[in-house]
């Protein structure tokens, strides 16, 4: 188990590798270019010549990347030039993460607590009124855009119900500890500040659940499906097991596998859907920098963000792997 | 009073947009307290539906069941879900086909004995491992200590189909049904097994319908064989009585097709000739006609009654004459 994850660990080092220098080279074929971007159309030609060489855009693409190989090594990533202009990459990076790692959360939580329940209840009354109901519903889950309904929550929901519809947290005197808002305000015992931090997250953290809780609550449902068809249940059943112990340890707990799959497949998505999330609710995450960055053409911030999220996402896969370890002992001991 | 007095017992399929399909047809059969009953037939003669309705673990939906099981006078088709969930595992145990996937992939050993125990005994979880080794050793696992913390595809084959006895067994039902247990298990591990079971129904009283379409093993375990064909009880008889003198023409045939060691060589097998594909309705005959090597016209026209004679049930309009030559007992 130890030498499979350390290999995993080394295969990541050869993936951001590789990422990085194709990201490098993308990030320059997008017309345009931070020089554009920050002096506008109408700068005159020297000073577009003064800027470019100031940013080091002047010399080759390969001498700039293993320009940017060798700071990187000392944990110097460039300094923003369009989402926060004079602040380093790194820094951007530290200070929005938590954000969006919190709103990932919460959106990944809704969306099990949700999916996981419903696909069960769905598969157990197959063709009833309710798993149909809820595959259509689910369908439409995962057909409407993100944005439409990030912009529909905003627009009618937080009105209706009083939710605010922008930023991490009111202008309130909070301390900051960990960058978790939420987490923040339960160390300090500054329990205002983690309840107004939840309101916030909210109606992000459900418009960005909807693609996942889709998604979950289909494998969830087809799993269970599966599971109920099984020989051993029938015999959980034949012992007069209660209800309750067939669903926990016999019918979920062999369902779980291609759910957790699932998850961490998920992630990947909740990357893509955090920045148009972040973008319509104006919530300083990762997603939101991603966002202004490709506006702004942003070369370093992007670069790092993007080999950031990918890291998560593999970690976070490798972390579903050895799970499966854990619910099925037939891995284990393989 | 039988233990379980199973009477006129219907099991109808119905899908929607399809024919309805009566996979049993009014099948009657007592066991008695301590006695072994033999269900025995080909593929979907209905003797695994028989037993799921006597477990009540038929689906709810697309099936209807009439007729009677009473189990120690209380019929169990008239029980509600929960009373006969609280039966289930502690008046009557079952045991499967197929030892591995009958047991769940990913719960140990230990917790899929224990947790009988905790649900019809009231026992905590520590008393019951300690009851689950002892069963375990009972139906002869080794080392059963190390066993109880494994999962079910560290065991062998047979070992498995013993935890599967030991799960069934565990709250002492006085009746238990399995439902060709040995099927998919090595012939070596089938005669293992079999002896177990035996010792274990004898031991413990407990009684047993032995479902299977192996007249070996009806031989080598059962008190009473009922011969099901089309989801009827075509002949029902001691099983001496059976195997010294088959009347019913496919009870005849399933004993003259059991391969002979002390046949000559080159000689060939005598199969029953069709499938149950070639099936009439009850309604319009003897299902078995069509496959029939005695029919008569009539077997085609009538329904055969079911008549009792010395200590037999026969559904036949044209029985076997006593003294055709069939297959001798086979023993385990």
């Amino acid at each position: 188990m130890l030498r499979y994850t350390i290999r995993r660990l080394i295969q990541l080092v050869g993936v951001v590798l590789v990422l990085s220098l194709l990201l490098f080279a993308w990030l320059r074929v997008l017309p345009g270019g931070p020089v554009s971007a920050l002096l506008g159309e109408r700068a005159t030609p020297e000073s577009r010549e003064a800027l470019t060489k100031q940013l080091g855009l002047d010399q080759p693409i390969f001498v700039q990347y293993f320009k940017f190989l060798g700071r990187a090594a000392t944990g110097d990533f460039g300094v923003s030039t369009g989402v926060q202009p004079g602040d380093s990459a790194l820094e951007i990076f530290l200070q929005r993460f938590p954000a969006t790692l919190e709103l990932s959360f919460f959106a990944i939580l809704i969306a099990i607590l949700v999916g996981v329940p419903l696909g069960y209840i769905a598969a157990k009354r197959r063709g009833s009124w309710f798993d149909n109901v809820s595959v259509v519903g689910s369908l439409i889950g995962v057909a409407v855009p993100v944005f439409f309904l990030a912009y529909v929550l905003k627009g009618v929901a937080s009105s209706a119900l009083g939710l605010p519809s922008s930023g991490r947290q009111d202008a309130i005197d909070a301390t900051r500890v960990t960058g978790f808002f939420t987490l923040d305000g339960m160390i300090t015992g500054e329990w205002d500040a983690t309840l107004n931090a939840l309101e916030h997250l909210i109606l992000p953290a459900i418009a960005l659940a909807t693609i996942p809780f889709a998604v979950i609550f289909r494998i969830t449902r087809a799993a269970v499906l599966d599971v109920l068809d099984e020989d051993f249940v029938r015999t959980a059943e034949s012992k007069g097991l209660t209800a309750p112990v067939i669903r926990r340890r016999h019918v979920l707990r062999n369902a779980m596998l291609p759910v957790v799959t699932t998850i961490g497949l998920q992630t990947g998505a909740l990357l893509s859907g955090a920045v148009l999330t972040e973008k319509v609710f104006s919530f300083s995450g990762v997603g939101e920098a991603l966002a202004i960055g490709f506006e702004r053409r942003d070369y370093p911030v992007l670069l790092l963000l993007i080999i950031m999220a990918t890291i998560v996402y593999v970690v976070v896969n490798l972390l579903v792997d050895l799970s499966y370890a854990l619910i099925d002992p037939r891995i284990r001991t393989r | 009073m039988a233990l379980l007095e199973v009477r006129d017992l219907s099991v109808v399929f119905q899908r929607k947009g399809e024919e309805p399909f009566r996979a049993v047809d009014g099948v009657s059969f007592d066991v008695e307290p301590g006695q072994t009953v033999g269900l025995v037939g080909e593929s979907g003669c209905g003797k695994s539906v028989t037993s799921l309705a006597i477990m009540g673990l038929l689906p709810k939906r697309g099936v209807t069941i009439t007729g009677s099981v009473s189990y120690d006078g209380t019929d169990l088709l008239k029980l509600s879900d929960k009373e006969m969930r609280d039966r289930r595992g502690r008046d009557l145990g079952m045991v499967f086909q197929d030892p591995l996937s009958s047991l769940n992939p990913v719960v140990p050993i230990g917790l899929q004995v224990t947790e009988v125990l905790e649900r019809h005994r009231g026992m905590a979880r520590k008393e019951a491992m300690v009851e689950a080794k002892t069963l375990l050793d009972k139906v002869g696992i080794p080392d059963p200590n190390r066993r109880l913390k494994e999962y079910p595809h560290q065991l062998s084959g047979g070992m498995r189909q013993r935890a599967l006895i030991a799960i069934a067994l565990a709250c002492r039902p006085k009746l238990l049904i399995a439902d060709e247990p040995t099927t998919a298990l090595d012939v070596t591990i089938q005669a293992q097994i079999l002896t177990l079971m035996k010792e274990l129904v004898h031991d413990l009283g407990t009684a047993l319908v032995m479902i299977t379409h192996d007249l070996g093993v009806v031989a080598g375990l059962c008190d009473e064989v009922n011969v099901l064909y089309g989801g009827k009880v075509v002949e029902k008889a001691m099983r001496h009585k059976l195997f010294a003198e088959p009347r019913h023409p496919y009870t005849h045939g399933l004993l003259a097709s059991i391969p002979r060691l002390d046949a000559p060589r080159g000689e060939k097998l005598t199969p029953i000739k069709g499938s149950v594909a070639d099936n009439i309705p009850w309604s319009q005959g003897c299902a078995f006609a069509p496959r029939c090597p005695n029919a008569l016209d009539v077997c085609t026209r009538e329904t055969p009654a079911e008549e009792a004679q010395l200590g037999r049930l026969l559904r036949c309009h044209n029985p076997v004459v006593p003294g055709t030559p069939a297959a001798e007992e086979v023993s385990v």
